[in-house]
């Protein structure tokens, strides 16, 4: 059963990857890697090493998310969007 | 085929790691240079971790005081991914600073466009 | 031509270590910027011509990188069929360190979680370099994005003020009423998983970039002003110089003892206690503080170029 889920989990990271890829807005791409980050989280677990997971959670899909957007926001590619 | 199942870790790690390749080589755009290093970071990383993995076995937090070696998974590559993922996060802060200041003096982060830009300032 | 090349000969007869230490202090290029091969070969040629010829070079490059890109990742696939086997319990991976550090790793380290033992004791010089690397990184980033006399930027500027303006002005009621019950709650879990770092997951820098989500929550909803009362750059630098200092001064003993990292002389207390396992409880402090400083100082210096 655990094999299942995580095959499961590692196409979503794949297809995670795959669409970050191709996307054509920034935005989305930030808001994909940071699910991207998130699926890693789980993997983390799965893998027994709640350390990492605990870590990644915090730094992978929080902070760094934070930095892109805030970086997304200084060159001006949040355009279309409310905040500006 | 079978290997496929066996090996799913590993071969992930793999198929993330020449993604995040492509994306490094391939992207005009820097912020999505920078994503696919990212995503070249953590498959790196995923590799480490399934080699320390051992199956049927638990995390390596000491419970009742057994201290077995056979009851706990492999702590060395926990310890090494901790350490890769701040310094990961940490090297990405500095890629999105140079970002930011590549913006603020040639107003595009397109890689062409950067180039053309850079060879009429040299001339 | 004879005109041109006079200075450079005069520059070339100072002395290297000259040239090098005036380049140090930012006052001239350790190579000069004009390359007269080049200069001749540009007025030659038109610029079309250097526009093909641009273009000729990406395609070259696209296909050396899709080239490149398949190759690595079929050696590596196939490299990955003859991996042992995933999950065997003889893995070469799992040798001999690994039954040092899980069987005797409680009584020498005394710390129940034996990550934590390991990286913050049998390990602990490469993490005290990756705080370094945290400094270094932060530092850095100071330097690139840092507003002073070299990084003026009036457009910007006024932005910002206009944000500060409505920042005060429009007051987002809900956003300040939640964080003001949510914040207290993440930075005391935030400090509950960097004081149990030797005894449940987590350690330093987990429970560190907690606590700097929570900074960054508090000046997002409550503006930069706010958290500049407790934490400016003259309390940021002491934090982390301090941290860094204890780090190094508690563990440079094992330079003097032979690089062997053991025996402190501290005594290790009951294994499972908050104050146990001697002197990972201080170093867990020190690098959740690091990484706290960090966290908070990349977010207020990619926000508003200032900490």
């Amino acid at each position: 059963m655990s094999v299942v889920l995580e095959c499961m989990l590692l196409l979503f990271l794949i297809v995670c990857a795959i669409s970050a890829t191709f996307n054509k807005r920034l935005l989305v791409t930030v808001i994909i890697y940071t699910s991207y980050s998130l699926g890693t989280t789980l993997i983390w677990a799965l893998l027994q090493s709640p350390d990492l997971a605990i870590t990644e959670a915090a730094v992978g899909a929080g902070i760094t998310g934070i930095l892109f957007f805030l970086t997304l926001k200084k060159i001006h590619e949040l355009r279309g969007t409310s905040d500006e | 085929m079978e290997w496929l199942i066996t090996y799913r870790f590993e071969v992930a790690a793999v198929i993330l790691f020449g993604i995040g390749f492509m994306n490094l080589l391939l992207r005009k755009n820097l912020i999505k240079k920078i994503i696919g290093f990212n995503i070249m970071d953590s498959s790196v990383f995923l590799f480490l971790a399934s080699q320390g993995y051992i199956e049927g076995r638990i995390a390596p937090i000491v419970v009742d005081g057994v201290q077995d070696v056979s009851k706990y998974i492999n702590p060395i590559p926990s310890g090494l991914v901790l350490t890769g993922i701040v310094v990961s996060v940490s090297v990405s802060a500095f890629f999105l600073a140079l970002v930011q200041r590549i913006y603020k003096k040639y107003h595009t982060i397109e890689l062409d466009e950067l180039l053309k830009i850079m060879k009429k300032e040299e001339d | 031509m004879s005109k041109h090349r006079k200075p450079r000969e005069a520059k070339e007869q100072k002395s290297l270590w000259a040239r090098f230490s005036s380049w140090v202090e930012g006052d001239e290029p350790l190579y000069e910027k004009s390359r007269p091969l080049r200069k001749d070969r540009d007025t030659l040629s038109s610029s079309g011509e250097r526009e093909t010829d641009l273009s000729r070079y990406l395609l070259v490059y696209h296909i050396l990188a899709v080239f490149i890109c398949l190759s690595v990742t079929a050696v590596l696939l196939v490299t990955v069929h003859s991996l042992p086997l995933f999950g065997s319990p003889d893995n070469p991976a799992s040798n001999e360190v690994v039954e040092r550090y899980v069987e005797s790793g409680l009584q020498e380290t005394g710390a129940v979680n034996i990550v934590a033992g390991m990286i913050l004791d049998y390990r602990a010089f490469d993490t005290f370099g990756e705080s370094s690397v945290l400094f270094l990184a932060v530092s850095s980033v100071m330097i690139l994005l840092m507003r002073d006399k070299n990084n003026i930027d009036l457009e910007e500027d006024t932005l910002t003020a206009r944000e500060l303006l409505m920042e005060r002005k429009e007051k987002d009621i809900i956003l300040r009423k939640v964080s003001f019950i949510v914040i207290p709650c993440i930075l005391l879990f935030g400090i509950y998983v960097v004081l149990n770092g030797h005894l449940s997951p987590g350690g330093g820098f987990s429970g560190g970039a907690i606590m700097g989500s929570a900074l960054i929550l508090y000046s997002v909803s409550f503006g930069m002003m706010e958290v500049n009362r407790f934490f400016s750059l003259k309390t940021f630098r002491a934090i982390t110089t301090c941290a860094l200092m204890v780090y190094a001064a508690s563990k440079a003993y094992s330079f003097f003892t032979g690089a062997n990292g053991l025996h402190t002389g501290i005594p290790l207390g009951t294994p499972g206690a908050i104050l146990s396992s001697g002197l990972i409880f201080v170093l867990d402090i020190c690098v959740g503080m690091v990484v706290t400083c960090t966290m908070y100082g990349f977010y207020a210096l990619f926000a508003k170029g200032e900490i």
